[in-house]
């Protein structure tokens, strides 16, 4: 299998590359387009805001490589929110693959923010290689509203998509690289989809 | 909010583990893989990492443990000890930390906090506080890696805490000096005066020597996880066995 993760420059990727190995699968951190465009599969990972995180991929040249691929694509937590068509995060244009917007989480008593530790999830969609009641890691100050795509969920004050599916396009809000068992099943269904 | 989060805090020196009493006296406590495999399937939330010699030397961590320990593990960890610029950041993330934490560098340029918050997010940006309770009062002491370094920062420590969220810390590991390593449990008013200040998860730390201990840090303090050394490492509790008695007291586990 030939999979690229996404190479922002700054970034989390160390640890995405080694959850695929423990698969057997070494990726390819990569910002070239054509290695991008001619893998079997693409995780855009993400650490940081969404405005250094855009102005990475255009200043790469990868927003049109990334908005135009048919094989499958992960976007990981802040990758997800990318794939977004803007954040109120740097209030930012971001690549348009999925509808909607990513807007802050709101603290309250008893719900700190970030939304930082291991949360519950409900999972709506039986392709994810996930259950209901799982717990896997978050850490995330924004999120995304639910919609057709929100394919797993937590409850933090207001429903927050876990993970998004869309046609190619596959996004998890929370580190599958850094929840254990369950995620270790997510990151297998997305090597096996 | 998540589940209630332990985590085993690991004091790192000369790439060994060790743990002191109040922060002094440090005896070696094994290997950094070793114990790092261990609480990971015990059930460890999470794991953090305290280069305890780095600040006060002037040091770096040294990021090859890191690297080992990222490709070891498959639960969140954080690593703390003489971050003091974004390229050391970057290249600690890079190793496969998942968060770092910054204390005395934060005390001495309190601009890096935002400076890492703008680079990599302030979900990755936690600040370590040593507090101090002097008489009604809570003052933030600097360099407390060696008794000979440890100073008072001339800072209190709600302002310093709220100064550090606004900068753009995630998260605040609380760490109650005179607690530290005595197991006569969290300082429960301490960490509740922070949790009640900021808005971003609170960790407590110090104290921590029967499983009741960790119930009021998360029922009466608020804290969103517990830290703990002593207790885990000389197994005066197992982290399955406090996980099950928590929740049957009520607390959200991960189990």
């Amino acid at each position: 299998m030939n999979l690229a993760i996404v190479d922002l420059g700054y970034g989390n990727v160390g640890s995405i590359g080694i959850a695929f190995e423990r698969f057997g699968v070494a990726a390819k951190v990569t910002a070239d387009r054509d290695l991008i465009a001619g893998a079997d599969k693409v995780v855009l990972p993400g650490v940081g805001a969404a405005g250094h995180a855009m102005a990475q991929i255009e200043a790469r040249g990868l927003a049109g490589t990334l908005r135009s691929l048919a094989q499958p694509l992960l976007g990981i937590c802040l990758g997800m929110q990318l794939l977004f068509e803007r954040s109120d995060e740097d209030d930012t244009l971001c690549l348009g693959l999925i509808p909607g917007r990513v807007r802050p989480l709101e603290p309250a008593a008893g719900r700190p923010v970030p939304h930082m530790g291991w949360s519950r999830l409900s999972v709506r969609d039986s392709r994810l290689g996930l259950s209901d009641g799982d717990y896997v890691y978050f850490a995330h100050g924004f999120a995304s509203d639910p919609g057709p795509e929100t394919a797993a969920s937590v409850d933090y004050g207001r429903e927050i998509p876990a993970v998004v599916r869309s046609a190619n396009r596959l996004g998890a809000q929370f580190h599958p690289e850094r929840s254990g068992e369950a995620g270790a099943r997510f990151l297998r269904a997305f090597l096996d989809s | 909010m998540p589940a209630r989060r332990i985590i085993p805090c690991l004091d790192v020196r000369d790439g060994r583990v060790v743990k002191g009493i109040r922060f002094r006296d440090h005896r070696d406590a094994g290997d950094i893989l070793e114990h790092a495999l261990r609480y990971r399937d015990e059930g460890a939330d999470e794991l953090v990492f305290y280069d305890i010699t780095a600040s006060a030397e002037g040091r770096n961590v040294d990021y090859d443990w890191v690297r080992r320990v990222g490709r070891l593990i498959d639960i969140p960890f954080a690593v703390a000890g003489g971050i003091r610029n974004v390229e050391q950041a970057a290249a600690c993330l890079e190793a496969g930390a998942d968060k770092i934490s910054i204390n005395s560098p934060a005390l001495e340029r309190p601009e890096l906090i935002g400076e890492l918050a703008c680079a990599f997010g302030s979900q990755c940006v936690v600040l370590g506080v040593d507090s101090f309770r002097d008489g009604d009062d809570y003052r933030v002491k600097q360099y407390t890696g060696s008794p000979d370094t440890t100073c008072d920062a001339g800072r209190g420590t709600t302002d310093w805490v709220r100064e550090a969220v606004d900068r753009g810390a995630g998260e605040i590991v609380l760490n109650c000096m005179q607690q530290d390593g005595v197991r006569a449990g969290y300082d429960i008013e301490h960490t509740r005066i922070v949790v009640e200040a900021v808005p971003v998860p609170v960790i407590a730390s110090g104290g921590a020597g029967a499983p009741e201990h960790f119930y009021d840090a998360f029922q009466w303090a608020g804290a969103s996880g517990a830290l703990a050394a002593t207790i885990f490492h000389d197994r005066l509790v197992s982290i399955p066995e406090l996980k099950e008695e928590l929740a049957r007291c009520g607390i959200e586990m991960r189990r």
